[in-house]
C-alpha cells in the first residue's frame, strides 16, 4: 500500500433487500488510486460508479473484499473519522450538502466537527474559500448563489478538512455550462496547484478526458483502465456499454473505418484539426 | 398564495447596540422582560415597561411599521381578549345592556391585557429581528447547555433548528416550482371554498414531502462525510463572549424587573 491512497481488493457489493441480497452492484473491483493523481471514473447509469465512490470513505461498506484508505481498512469502526478526514466527498446536488445559512459557517462545519481550535478554523475557512475563488462571498447566504458557486462552496466545505483526496460524485450533473466550467476549473486547480488526489465520477466524456487516468465501469466491473488516450481508442467497446467517445475521437474513428490513416488519440479540437490537416496535406 | 411574505424568524441586518449584543444576553433580557410584564400590576409598572420597549425599538432602528405588521396575525386574539376583559370583569358598573356590563375595572383590565400581549409579542419579535438565526440557535444551545446533564439533547435540537432555518428558502423555492408544474397541468390553487383549496394542496404537499425526505437523506450522508458525529468534541468558528454592554444590559434588565415587581407589590 505504498503510494496508493485508496485501494480496493476484489470489492463486491450488493444492497440489502428483503429476503436476501439484491443483484450485485459491484462485482469484484480491484483498483488503486495513487496519491496526487487525477482519476476519472466513467460509466453509464447503473454501472456502479457512484456505489464505488461511496466505498471510498466508508459511507458504504463492502459485502465482499476490502477497501483500504491510506492503509486503513474501511470496515474498522475505530478509524472512521480518520478515513473521512483523509478522503472528502462532494455530491451532485449542492443544495443538499450545505448545512448552514452563511457561507463561511458552512465551510467551517467540517473543522468544527473535528474539534479544530477556533483560530485555526478561521484560517482553514479563509484558505478553503480562497482555493475555490469564493472569498468575497464569505458572508453571503448560500441560497442566493448560483449553482456553480454553491458547488464550489460545497467543495470548500470539504477541503477545509484538509483531506488528501477528494472524491466528487457527478459534481456537475445539475449545473449549467458556466457552472460546470467553474467547478471543473476548481477541480483541476486542486489537483495541479495543491497536489490533492482527485477522483471524479462522471458520465461526461469531455470531463473524463481532462483526467490523467480513466477508469471505465460497466455492470459493476472495471472494463477499461488507462490514460484517456488509450481508453478512447477502444471506441467499439465503449459504445457497447452505452458510452460515447468525444466527438473528435469519433470523427477520427469514422474516417479510419473508411480507410483513412488517422490516429485515434487526438482528443482536443486542436489535435484533431492537426491530424486532419496532416492527411489533407 | 404569496410565498415571499412568510416572515418566519425574520432577521433585519444592522449594526445597532441591540444587534451587537451577545445573543445569550438578548435571550435572557427577553425572558426577564416577559417576567417583568407579568409582575406589572398597574399604570406605573406598565408605563415603565412600555417606555423601555419604545427605547429598545428606537435603538434597534427597526421600523415601527415592520413591528406593527408582526402583530397582525395575532390581532384577532388581542381583540377577543380585550373584549372578554372589557365586559366580563366584575366591579363598579358604568353602563349595562343585557348581559354586557361595562365596569371601570374592566376597562383597565382590558387595556392592561391588550398591552401585555402586544408587548410580549413585540419584545420577542425584536429579539428575532435583531439576531441572526445562527446566532440565535448558538445562543440557545449555549444557554441550555446545563440541561445536557439531564440528558436533554440540546445540541441535536439546536442543530435541527439551524438546519430547518437553512432549508426554509430552499423548500419555498421548491414549492414554487411544484406549484408552477401543477398549474401548467391545470391545477387550481386559488378558487373554490376552503375545502376545495385544502384539497388542491394535496398534489402540492405529496411531492414536496417526498423531496424533503430525499434531501434529508442526502444531507445526512453529506454531513457524515464531513465528519459530523454529534456535539461531542465540537468547536465553533464563532465564539460567544460576554462583553461590558452585555453585563450592563443584564444588570439593567434585572433591576428593571425587580423595580416593576416592587411597584406591583405596592399596587402601583
Amino acid at each position: 500500500m505504498s503510494d496508493a491512497i485508496i485501494k480496493t481488493e476484489h470489492l463486491r457489493f450488493a444492497y440489502a433487500a428483503e429476503g436476501g441480497l439484491s443483484p450485485v452492484v459491484l462485482d469484484g473491483v480491484d483498483l488503486e488510486i495513487e496519491e496526487g493523481s487525477f482519476v476519472a471514473v466513467l460509466g453509464h447509469n447503473g454501472s456502479g460508479k457512484s456505489t464505488l465512490a461511496k466505498h471510498m470513505n466508508a459511507i458504504l461498506l463492502p459485502t465482499g473484499g476490502k477497501v483500504y484508505v491510506d492503509g486503513m481498512d474501511t470496515c474498522e469502526d475505530a478509524d472512521l473519522l480518520d478515513i473521512r478526514r483523509t478522503v472528502g466527498m462532494v455530491f451532485q446536488n449542492p443544495d443538499n450538502q450545505i448545512v448552514a445559512n452563511v457561507v463561511e459557517e458552512d465551510v467551517a462545519f467540517a473543522p468544527e466537527n473535528l474539534g479544530v481550535p477556533p483560530a485555526e478554523i478561521r484560517k482553514r475557512v479563509d484558505d478553503a474559500l480562497a482555493m475555490v475563488g469564493m472569498s468575497e462571498y464569505a458572508a453571503h447566504a448560500p441560497h442566493l448563489l448560483s449553482g456553480g458557486q454553491k458547488q464550489r462552496i460545497a467543495i470548500a466545505g470539504v477541503i477545509a478538512m484538509r483531506p488528501r483526496c477528494v472524491v466528487l460524485d457527478e459534481p456537475t450533473a445539475m449545473l449549467d455550462p458556466i457552472g460546470r466550467d467553474e467547478v471543473l476549473k476548481t477541480i483541476r486547480l486542486l489537483n495541479r496547484e495543491y497536489g490533492m488526489t482527485v477522483v471524479l465520477i462522471t458520465h461526461h466524456m469531455d470531463e473524463a478526458a481532462q483526467a490523467d487516468r480513466l477508469v471505465v465501469m460497466a455492470k459493476g466491473k472495471v472494463i477499461a483502465d488507462g490514460s484517456p488516450r488509450q481508453v478512447f481508442q477502444r471506441v467499439e467497446e465503449l459504445r457497447a456499454v452505452g458510452l460515447t467517445v468525444p466527438e473528435t475521437v469519433e470523427l477520427c474513428w469514422e474516417l479510419r473505418r473508411e480507410g483513412l490513416d488517422v490516429p485515434l488519440d487526438a482528443i482536443s479540437d486542436e489535435e484533431c484539426a492537426q491530424a486532419l490537416y496532416q492527411i489533407l496535406k | 398564495m404569496a410565498l415571499k411574505d412568510i416572515t418566519l424568524g425574520q432577521y433585519f441586518p444592522g449594526n445597532s447596540i441591540l444587534h451587537r449584543l451577545d445573543p445569550r444576553t438578548k435571550i435572557l433580557l427577553t425572558v426577564i422582560y416577559i417576567v417583568a410584564l407579568f409582575l406589572a400590576k398597574q399604570l406605573a409598572g406598565y408605563g415603565i415597561l412600555l417606555l423601555v420597549l419604545a427605547a429598545a425599538i428606537a435603538v434597534s432602528r427597526v421600523k415601527l411599521k415592520v413591528i406593527l405588521k408582526g402583530l397582525k396575525p395575532i390581532l384577532f386574539i388581542i381583540i377577543i381578549t380585550g373584549i372578554l376583559n372589557l365586559f366580563w370583569t366584575p366591579g363598579d358598573i358604568l353602563w349595562q345592556w343585557g348581559f354586557l356590563k361595562l365596569t371601570v375595572q374592566g376597562i383597565w383590565a382590558a387595556v392592561f391585557m391588550v398591552l401585555r400581549i402586544s408587548m410580549l409579542i413585540i419584545c420577542t419579535f425584536l429579539l428575532t429581528y435583531t439576531t441572526s438565526p445562527i446566532l440565535l440557535t448558538d445562543g440557545l444551545e449555549n444557554l441550555l447547555g446545563p440541561l445536557k446533564k439531564l440528558h436533554v439533547p440540546v445540541h441535536e435540537l439546536a442543530m435541527m433548528m439551524s438546519i430547518a432555518l437553512r432549508f426554509i428558502p430552499t423548500l419555498i423555492e421548491e414549492t414554487d416550482k411544484i406549484m408552477s408544474a401543477q398549474k401548467a397541468r391545470g391545477a387550481d390553487f386559488d378558487t373554490g371554498n376552503l375545502l376545495d383549496k385544502a384539497k388542491a394542496l394535496i398534489p402540492l404537499l405529496v411531492p414536496l414531502f417526498i423531496s424533503a425526505f430525499r434531501r434529508a437523506d442526502e444531507l445526512a450522508i453529506a454531513m457524515e462525510c464531513r465528519c459530523y458525529h454529534g456535539g461531542e468534541g465540537r468547536t465553533r468558528l464563532r465564539q460567544l463572549k460576554y462583553k461590558t454592554p452585555d453585563i450592563v444590559g443584564i444588570a439593567g434588565g434585572l433591576l428593571l424587573c425587580a423595580g416593576v415587581g416592587v411597584l406591583g407589590h405596592f399596587g402601583l
